[in-house]
Formats: structure tokens, C-alpha cells, sequence
């Protein structure tokens, strides 16, 4: 039904680093789905196509350092518009987190998802202004901060962090 | 080291607003991180699982504790394994009052949870509450769990909520009650039919983004139902024209496109609306010239934008002007460096032939080349354009192209789809049938059960009918070919089940019928293969009618049948055989073995299986029979109908109506009274409106079963009167084994008869040959080959275009890729060995590299904003710095232990930056990947003076034979 049928993010090593998805697959599919696509995007040199065509459907992705962001659509869906929303993602994520790395994305994945949440919802694209999105999800951590018991101060966050 | 840096970014993080995590959760990811094999990372994740099944379940957490623990489920999930334990917590935290928790326990649940899951009806009424809030904040958490989580079911429970923020000021929110709509829309289209007006009364929102977000719905409302929204083509055209004309606010610019992600929605509705409408096509025509006018196209985006534009051009209703620009943004694509680029230009010229095939002319080499492309993807889409592409005249050449590549990969998946297409065309194309059964034949021993087994029978079929022609002669040849190569091919060592299917047929049916081969020969060989394979019933059962087969016509025609002593074994191993099927079908074949030569001719006529078989539904031929049985004392037939038995269930009934309707009866009912007591009042009673109930008119039917015609029950002949009930359950239990067989007794040609008539095949055949009607039969194939091969090998003379391609090279050059590949993941593996520190690196500052590799296309967040007008410079710039940069990524790497690595790691990220910077710096490196090294030309020469062509004459009759 949806345009994108999930999206994939796994390091070079084959790690899982976030997943979503907008069509329906059971746990069991859903691994044998990324260990089939790791190993065949993996091993993929690097002056080949980005996109793969894969069970019918096709799985457009892209390679930021040791990321590879992936995402499957249906046949007839327009390649090049699907890797230029893995790179307005990619984009939203760096000014989000400000020269996002592989870091960010491990320990926040969470975040990754709230800004998925912005750019696709159930799998069609739907956010085209980088800047509108980046200040929606700020909006929603700000309001988070004040509603926030604690009010994050530096010495508090230290502590948190030391413990 | 890496640890400070770890926690730098976490505080970086944590001062940027975000959410922070214990110790015990960094612990857990990094461990994560550092595992070494799947084995290890299953045993963290299984005592992570343990630790919070006990710490969820604890009373009274705190709510920051566990909004921590439902991100650490999340990861759990995300790694593959089971976190549903929790699920209920997930679901509870979405009811909590603070945005902060609600927000992490709708994210779970979203991942967590699909519509079907029984947990959904317990967030239901959350959802509604938090729609009705007045943060808007709220309101868009609910409205992304609405899209994922809301079913048919729960639909109506949220519906007049979303319908109401259609009109919220917000405009993200009027943007995710679109979606929502439009998830509805999909998963029911009936429950939001009357709310259908919206979306199209949203398009005309004063904000951008609630309009793009309508033309996903309105895309699929367009795509069920194109004529109800001919209106608005003119309202899409205008937003078209705007968006082209930088109308919309800068903020929805990407890359210098103003707004492409919603040209591209526009263009792929305007394709379906203009799709065969010449009146809504003309409204079109100029805008769509616009936007292929100010694409750009250095940008990735811009080639995006372009690639819609031929795909609505050749969509809509022609237009030479805009189909002229269409080929000349193809051409480019298929002459860029970009595999991508080529990729789309292949996959746009499969699009544009329709319209015009004069196209494909002058793309032939680049055509070749994709072709000849190690990369599989870039393949793959070559060969489905030459499907499209296909022809009477080069039908011989892509079919064996396509079937060598098959042979080569080992993707199941593909590898079907790819047979069935050769298939496909090969009955559609086939320049004579010699070649035909041999395409076939390769197709069948390279797929085998991967090929839908409709494909075998339609092969049997195609056999048995011949082409079509009234050419009786041709259609002998083409069996006796068919005969030929099969008993060639069974000397294989392992066929596919199928196959052997078609072939048993196939001898059985033609394997004497010329008189080329004597029924011993046939007959071994189908012994063989019963024999070789022996746990494949159904192969089994195809050799059994065959071999039955061959005796027949052997005893039809009057020779002395002389059964093998393999056979006999055979026939003595069956007629024992567990399986009924194989058993009935030994016992048939010693039948028909008893039987004189007229009996087995009538039963078992030669070439008959394309006959009809008339079925005498009334078995009058029994009537002579039952006229002498009758003579002889036996009762005569009476039908169902008009049976003691039935008028007695009907008086009963009839008896209950009748009192029923005085009012209701409070005694007991009576004991149904014994069968023949009532028999007084059948004259009585109309039979008409009875339904007869089948179980108690048993005893009656068995009873007189001495005169039915039906052989399915003679065991109940001599059945009496009183075990009346057990009979009928005999009945029942004798029915799977008698019914099949007395149908599988009609032998299989009948089935094979009957499956060939249903199929109206042939009159496709007919009509597709006779639009084709300008083949040439006449090409030999050998010849053909020599002449691909010539064309293959012996473009030497020709510029550098298609570089010395042919198998040869193709398949050095990908070895050549593979070798370079090779080292590079053994580098991993052992960097990865060597050096158990090593993700941190890898995690910490790869990113480093990418923002430099990526800047040349993706710069504008910092240096763009400043140097708006000056783009030049500000490429320049950023090659600048990324040429500055590239030092320190290498010092980045300069603790990775092997030197190798580095430059192998540096080269991806070049790589990389290339595919990114799309067509910014020309590549020099083809010659390097693909270039003739003096080894392979030399192997080359050699083989093309085997192959006895001159390498200097070119040939360029592939092109005409793949393009003409």
C-alpha cells in the first residue's frame, strides 16, 4: 500500500541500527528480510547502482560512512526521489544533531524515530522543509525540557551521566 | 579516550534537550556494539531481556526509569528478538499525563504493535482523548499512532475527531489529519467515502506542505477512479506552474529545486490523468516543457524530477515536442558515468519505446553495455527492456541471452520470474519449433520446479497441438525432435520433476509414433527414469501411463509386445506399490497388456490427445445391459425423486408444518415411526417441495442398486435391507477410493487432454503471429550465434565506447571486481580481529569523513545559508575543504593496524562522494576497471580465432537483430 514498504539502517558490519516498518511483516520475516539484504547491499561495490532489486520490489540505499541507510519501495516507485529522501533524512539528522555520526544514532535511536515520524508517515513522504521539521521536533523536546521536573542544568545532567 | 568522547557527545546531547541514559543502557549498547558474533550479541540481549522482565515489573518506578526501560524494549525489538513482556507497559505509558512520557510510550507502541494486535483496543480511547487536546504536540503524537495502529475495526471511534483537525490552525497537524484520512482511506476505503470532498478541498491549503500531503490521497483516489477527477487537472497544472515558478516559499527549496519532492507527486498524477486523454494531455503539455526546461541537471534531484517527466510524457497523450526532450534527458542519462543514472535511462527508454521505438536505434551500444555490466541491477533492468523490446526478428537472441544469464545467478526469486519471461516469449515469438523445444528444453533444466508446472503443461500442450499451422508434417517434425532431444536429455544426471513430467508425456504420446525409435528403446528409458526417480510419485505415475502407452500402440499395431525384464520388475514393485494411484495405474497396464489389438486401439487410440472425449452423461451404452437384467428378474431404476424413502421424510416434515402453525405443542414429540409406515400416504403428498435429506434415503438407494448404472457402489449390491445405516456410512468411507479411481481409470492422456482444452492458447498463438507477420523464420541459429559472437568479439575496431566487451572481458573484469572486493572484507574481518577497540573508531569519527565526502551536494546547512547567491564558489569551496579534510580522515585511520585498509577505506569514501556530487567531477577510472589488460586480450584473440571470426570485421547485426 505505502510508498515505502520500511526502512532499513544498518552498519557496514552488518549491525542493525534502526528499523521501521510501514507494511506489515511478521518478526520472523522482518529478520530474515535484513539478514537477506545485509548480505546482498553489503557486498555491493561501491561504483554500482544504489538500488537492488529484491523480491519483486526494489531496495534503494545509500551509504553515509559506515551507515547504509535503506529503504524498500515498489517496483514502478521512482528511484532517484527515494535516494534523495534518504539524503533529506540524512540531512534533517546532521542538523538535528549537528554533523550527526554513527554515535548519535546508537545511543539516540529514539530520535532517529521522531524525526522518521516527521519526514514519512505510513510510508509516504510528507515533510519537503527541513527547517519545519527540525523545529517541530525541537518544539516537542523543548516542551518536553519544561515539562520536565528537572530542568536540565549542566550539573544535573553530569550527574545523571556519571552515575 | 573514546570513553570521553562518548561522553562528550552524551552531554553535547543532553544540553541540546535531549534524553539521556543511565549508565547500565550506554553499558548495554556499547556492549552491543563490541559484540563479535550474532551469538554473543543473542546472549547480551537474552540477559538484558531477563533483567527487565524483573525491574518492569517492580511496583512503583519512577516514570523517567520507565520511559528508559521502554527504550531499552525498543532496542531489544529492533535487534530481532521478543520484547512483547512489555508491550502492556508501553501501552500504559501512553495514557500517562506528561508529554515527555507519552510521546516515548506512542513511539513504542507504534513500533511495537501492528493493527491487528489485541493490545490496540486499549489505547483506543487515549487516542481520543489526546486528539482532542489542546497542545498541538499531543495532537500530532496521537495522529502518527493513528496512521500505524487504527483498524477497519476502530475507525469510526477516531474518525470524527481526525475529520475535525482538518481545520486545526496548525498546519502539521492539518498535514497528519490528511495522512490519517488517507491510512483510512486505505485500509477502508468505504468508512471515509463521504469524506472524500476534503482532500480536494485541502489541496487549495494556504500551507505547501498540507498540499503536498493531499496528493498522496488524492494520487491513490486517482489511481481507482481517473474519471471522477478530470476537473481537477487544471487545478494541478496551475500548482505545477507556481511550484516551477519559485512561488512557493524557500523553505520547501531542495538543493536550488524549489520544491521537487511535491513536482514529482504532480507529475505522477498528471500521468494518469492524461493517460489516454488527449483533451486533459493538451492542458499539459506546457508546464510539463517548463519543469524538463529548468531541471538541472547536475543534481541528483533534478534528474529525479526529470526521470517523472518522461515517465508522464510517456504517459500521457503523445506530443512529439516534449517525447523529442524525453529521449535527449535519456541519452544524456545512458551516456552518464552515474550507474544510476544509466540505470533510469534504461528503465525510461523501456517506457518511451511504446511510443516511440525509433528511439532505441541510436541507444544501441549503451544498451550493449549495460548489458555487458557487471552490475547486476543495471542488468537486470537491461533485460527487461529488451523483453519489452522483443521480436519475431531478435527473439533468438535475447531468449538465449536471458537464458545464460539465468543459468548464472542463483536467486530463486529472480531466476522464476526471469524463466517465466523467456517462456513467455518463446511461445509468443518462436521463429520455428526446433528452437523453440530447445529454449524450452534449457529453460526446464536449469529452473525446473521453480517454473509454475502450468508452464510444463502448456509445453505438453503446444506439443500435441503443434503451431497452429494445418501443417501435419511440420507438427510430426516438431514431435520428433521433441522425442529426440528428450531422450538426449534424460541422460542428464538430475532433472527437475516437471521436466520429467513433460517428457514421460511426451514419450509415451510420440515416442514410437515415427518410427525412429523402437518400443524397447523407449520403454528402457522410462524404466530408467521410474527407477532413478524413485521417491517422485508423480514422475513415477507419468512413466507408468506411458510405458502403457507404448504397449498399446504396439499391440494396435499388431506387434508382438515383449515386455522388458526391467519393466516387469518395475510393473511387479508398483503393483504392490503404497500409493493408490501408482497401483491402479500397474494394474491398468496389465489390463490393457491382456487385451487383442481392437479393444487396446479403441481404448487407447494413437495421437488422440488433443480429441475431445465425448462423455455420455445418460451411459446409454449401459442400457443393453440393464434391458437383460431386468429380463432376468431385477428391479427397475427408480430416481431419487420419486423414492418411498424421501416421501416419508417429506409427510414427516409436512406433518410438523402442519401442526406447527395450530400453535405450540407442549407434550413430547413422538418417536419417529418406522420407514415403511408411512409409505400409505405418498400419492397424497406433492414431491415437489420436498427436500429430500440424503442420509436415510441410503438403505433405499443400496437396495436397488442391482439395476443402477452407477459402478461406483456395486460392493452394496448385495447389501439387505437391514443394516441400513452402517451402509450408507460405507458408503461414505468407500467414496475417496472408488470415485478417484474410476476418474484416474480415464488415464491420464484424458487429463492431459482436458487441461490442453481448456487453455485457448493457441488462437492467442494465431493472432500474435499474424501481427508479427513479418518474421523471419529462416535464420539459423548456429548462424546467429556466430554472428553475436562476431558482433561480441570482434568490435575492436570500434571507439572505446564498448570497451573490448564480450564474455571474456565482462567476466574478468567483475572476477577483476570481486578480487578487489575480496581483500577488502577479509581486511575487515581481520581489523575487526586484530583490534577489539575497533568500533568506537568507527562509530566515533566516520561521520567526520561523510560530511566532507557528501559536502560538494548536501553543504547548504552551514556554508550554503551564508554563500546564497555565490553557489560556484561555494562548490569550489567545499572541494576546497574537502580536499584540505581528506588528510585528516586519513590520520583518523592511521591507528586502524593494516595500511591497506586505509586506502581501500578511502577510496569508498570517494567513491561515495562521486555517486553524491553526481556529475561534478568526470571519472577517469572506467580504463582502470574494465580497460583491456594484455592477458585478456591475448585469451580474447585466441578465443575469437576459435571461434573462427575475424577479429577485424566488425559486425553489427546484434544491433539489428536486438534494436531493428
Amino acid at each position: 500500500m505505502s510508498v515505502i514498504h520500511f526502512v532499513l539502517l544498518i552498519s557496514r558490519q552488518g549491525k542493525v541500527r534502526l528499523t521501521k516498518w510501514y507494511s506489515t511483516y511478521s518478526k520472523k520475516e522482518r529478520t530474515k528480510v535484513i539478514r537477506e539484504l545485509s548480505g546482498v547491499i553489503l557486498t555491493r561495490g561501491p561504483k554500482l547502482c544504489n538500488f537492488v532489486e529484491w523480491r519483486g520490489l526494489k531496495v534503494v540505499y545509500k551509504r553515509y560512512a559506515s551507515l547504509y541507510f535503506c529503504m524498500c519501495i515498489d517496483p514502478d516507485g521512482n528511484e532517484l526521489e527515494i535516494l534523495e529522501i534518504i539524503h533529506h533524512y540524512v540531512e534533517v539528522l546532521d542538523r538535528y544533531f549537528g554533523s550527526v555520526c554513527e554515535l548519535d544514532l546508537i545511543y539516540n535511536f529514539h530520535k532517529a524515530y521522531y524525526i522518521l515520524d516527521e519526514i514519512l508517515i505510513s510510508g509516504e513522504f510528507q515533510e519537503p522543509s527541513k527547517r519545519s521539521i527540525v523545529r517541530s521536533v525541537a518544539a516537542q523536546d523543548s516542551l518536553v525540557e519544561t515539562a520536565k521536573e528537572q530542568t536540565g542544568s549542566i550539573s544535573n545532567i553530569l550527574a545523571q551521566a556519571a552515575k | 579516550m573514546e570513553q570521553l568522547r562518548t561522553f562528550g557527545r552524551e552531554l553535547a546531547m543532553g544540553s541540546q534537550g535531549g534524553f539521556y541514559q543511565s549508565k547500565e543502557f550506554l553499558d548495554l549498547v556499547k556492549s552491543i556494539g563490541e559484540a563479535r558474533s550474532k551469538a554473543e550479541e543473542d546472549r547480551i540481549v537474552v540477559n538484558e531481556i531477563d533483567t527487565l522482565k524483573r525491574r518492569i515489573a517492580e511496583p512503583d518506578i519512577p516514570k523517567r526509569k520507565m520511559k528508559e526501560y521502554i527504550i531499552r524494549l525498543v532496542y531489544i525489538e529492533m535487534l530481532g528478538h521478543d520484547a512483547s513482556f512489555g508491550y502492556i507497559h508501553a501501552v500504559k505509558m501512553t495514557h500517562d499525563d506528561s508529554l515527555l512520557v507519552k510521546r516515548t510510550g506512542y513511539l513504542a507502541v507504534t513500533l511495537f504493535l501492528n493493527e491487528e494486535h489485541d493490545l490496540i483496543i486499549l489505547i483506543v480511547n487515549t487516542i481520543q482523548k489526546d486528539l482532542k487536546s489542546d497542545n498541538y504536540l499531543v495532537v500530532c503524537a496521537a495522529l502518527n499512532a493513528v496512521c500505524k495502529l487504527i483498524n477497519e475495526e476502530t475507525i469510526p471511534a477516531v474518525l470524527p475527531q481526525v475529520v475535525e483537525l482538518l481545520a486545526h490552525p496548525k498546519e502539521a497537524v492539518r498535514k497528519k489529519a490528511i495522512m490519517a484520512l488517507h491510512c483510512f482511506y486505505q485500509k477502508s476505503p468505504s468508512s471515509v467515502s463521504h469524506l472524500i470532498s476534503n482532500f480536494r478541498k485541502r489541496l487549495c491549503d494556504n500551507d505547501p506542505g498540507v498540499m503536498g500531503a493531499t496528493l498522496c490521497p488524492l494520487f491513490d483516489l486517482i489511481t481507482r477512479d481517473v474519471n471522477s477527477y478530470k476537473d481537477l487537472v487544471i487545478s494541478f497544472v496551475s500548482i505545477l506552474k507556481q511550484v516551477t515558478e519559485r512561488r512557493l516559499s524557500k523553505a520547501y527549496d531542495y538543493h536550488q529545486m524549489p520544491a521537487p519532492f511535491i513536482q514529482i507527486k504532480l507529475l505522477k498524477i498528471l500521468a494518469l490523468l492524461g493517460s489516454g486523454d488527449k483533451q486533459a494531455s493538451e492542458n499539459m503539455y506546457t508546464v510539463v516543457g517548463d519543469v524538463f526546461r529548468k531541471c538541472d541537471f547536475s543534481s541528483n534531484i533534478g534528474n529525479a524530477v526529470l526521470y517523472e517527466c518522461i515517465c508522464c510524457v510517456s504517459s500521457i497523450y503523445p506530443n512529439p515536442k516534449l517525447l523529442d526532450s524525453a529521449a535527449d534527458i535519456i541519452s544524456r542519462f545512458l551516456k552518464s558515468d552515474s550507474h544510476n543514472l544509466k540505470y533510469m535511462g534504461i528503465d525510461a527508454l523501456g517506457r518511451l519505446i511504446k511510443i516511440s521505438p525509433e528511439i532505441a536505434e541510436q541507444h544501441q551500444l549503451a544498451v550493449i553495455d549495460c548489458l555487458e555490466d557487471p552490475d547486476d541491477t543495471l542488468k537486470r533492468k537491461t533485460f527487461e527492456l529488451l523483453y519489452k523490446m522483443t521480436k519475431s526478428t531478435n527473439v533468438e537472441v535475447i531468449v538465449d541471452r536471458m537464458i545464460d544469464y539465468m543459468i548464472s545467478i542463483n536467486d530463486n526469486h529472480y531466476k522464476t520470474e526471469i524463466a517465466s519471461r523467456c517462456v513467455e516469449l518463446a511461445e509468443q515469438f518462436a521463429p520455428s519449433n526446433q528452437w523453440f523445444i530447445q529454449a524450452m528444453n534449457k529453460v526446464f533444466e536449469h529452473t525446473g520446479d521453480l517454473v509454475n508446472i502450468k508452464v510444463a503443461h502448456n509445453l505438453m500442450r503446444l506439443i500435441a497441438e503443434g503451431f497452429g499451422e494445418d501443417d501435419d508434417n511440420a507438427d510430426s517434425k516438431l514431435r520428433s525432435s521433441a522425442v529426440e532431444s528428450y531422450l538426449r536429455i534424460l541422460g542428464e544426471p538430475k532433472l527437475p520433476s516437471g521436466f520429467l513430467q513433460v517428457i514421460c508425456w511426451v514419450l509415451g504420446e510420440y515416442g514410437t509414433a515415427d518410427g525412429m525409435f523402437c518400443a524397447s528403446d523407449i520403454t528402457g528409458k522410462l524404466c530408467d527414469v521410474a527407477e532413478a526417480y524413485s521417491s517422485d510419485d508423480t514422475v513415477k505415475a507419468y512413466a507408468v501411463t506411458a510405458l502403457m502407452k507404448i504397449y498399446a500402440f504396439e499391440i494396435a499395431a499388431g506387434r508382438e509386445v515383449d515386455m522388458l525384464t526391467e519393466c516387469q520388475s518395475l510393473m511387479e514393485e508398483l503393483l504392490a506399490s503404497h500409493s493408490t494411484d501408482l497401483q491402479q495405474r500397474a494394474y491398468e497396464l496389465q489390463g490393457v497388456i491382456g487385451l487383442d489389438a481392437h479393444a487396446v486401439e479403441f481404448i487407447m487410440p494413437s495421437d488422440a490427445s488433443c480429441e475431445d472425449i465425448e462423455v455420455d452423461k445418460d451411459l446409454s451404452f449401459l442400457d443393453g445391459y440393464i434391458q437383460e437384467a431386468i429380463e432376468k428378474g431385477a428391479q427397475p431404476y427408480i430416481p431419487e425423486s420419486e423414492r418411498p424413502g424421501v416421501l416419508n421424510m417429506g409427510n414427516f416434515r409436512n406433518q410438523d408444518h402442519h401442526e406447527s402453525s395450530h400453535g405450540l405443542r407442549f407434550e413430547a414429540y413422538e418417536l419417529p415411526k418406522p420407514a415403511v409406515q408411512p409409505r400409505i400416504p405418498r400419492a397424497l403428498l406433492p414431491s415437489t417441495e420436498i427436500v429430500p435429506v440424503p442420509e436415510p434415503v441410503y438403505p433405499r438407494e443400496t437396495y436397488q442398486t442391482p439395476v443402477t448404472p452407477i459402478p461406483s457402489n456395486p460392493s452394496d449390491a448385495g447389501s439387505a435391507e437391514l443394516k441400513l445405516r452402517l451402509d450408507g456410512v460405507q458408503k461414505k468411507w468407500g467414496r475417496p477410493t472408488y470415485t478417484p479411481e474410476t476418474s484416474t481409470s480415464n488415464s491420464t492422456s484424458q487429463k492431459t487432454v482436458n487441461g490442453a482444452a481448456q487453455v485457448d492458447g493457441p488462437s492467442t498463438v494465431n493472432s500474435t503471429r499474424e501481427t508479427y507477420a513479418s518474421r523471419k523464420l529462416q535464420v539459423e541459429i548456429s548462424h546467429e550465434k556466430q554472428k553475436l559472437a562476431a558482433s561480441l568479439f570482434g568490435g575492436s575496431s570500434k571507439p572505446e565506447k564498448r570497451p573490448a566487451t564480450g564474455h571474456k572481458v565482462s567476466k574478468a573484469s567483475s572476477h577483476m571486481l570481486e578480487k578487489s572486493h575480496v581483500p577488502n572484507s577479509s581486511m575487515e574481518v581481520a581489523s575487526e580481529k586484530t583490534a577489539p577497540a575497533q568500533t568506537p573508531p568507527d562509530l566515533l569519527d566516520l561521520g567526520e569523513p561523510t560530511s566532507t565526502s557528501t559536502a560538494p551536494s548536501l553543504d547548504p546547512f552551514k556554508q550554503l545559508e551564508v554563500l546564497l547567491d555565490a553557489t560556484q564558489d561555494a562548490s569550489a569551496a567545499n572541494s576546497a575543504t574537502s580536499a584540505s579534510r581528506s588528510p585528516d580522515v586519513m590520520a583518523l585511520y592511521a591507528d586502524t593496524p593494516v595500511g591497506i585498509h586505509n586506502k581501500d577505506e578511502a577510496d569508498l569514501l570517494s567513491g561515495m562522494s562521486n555517486m553524491s556530487g553526481a556529475t561534478a567531477r568526470p571519472q577517469p577510472t572506467k580504463g582502470s576497471s574494465k580497460g583491456p589488460n594484455p592477458k585478456d586480450s591475448l585469451e580474447k584473440d585466441s578465443l575469437v580465432r576459435q571461434m573462427g571470426v575475424k577479429p577485424s570485421s566488425q559486425n553489427p547485426n546484434l544491433f539489428k537483430d536486438l534494436l531493428g
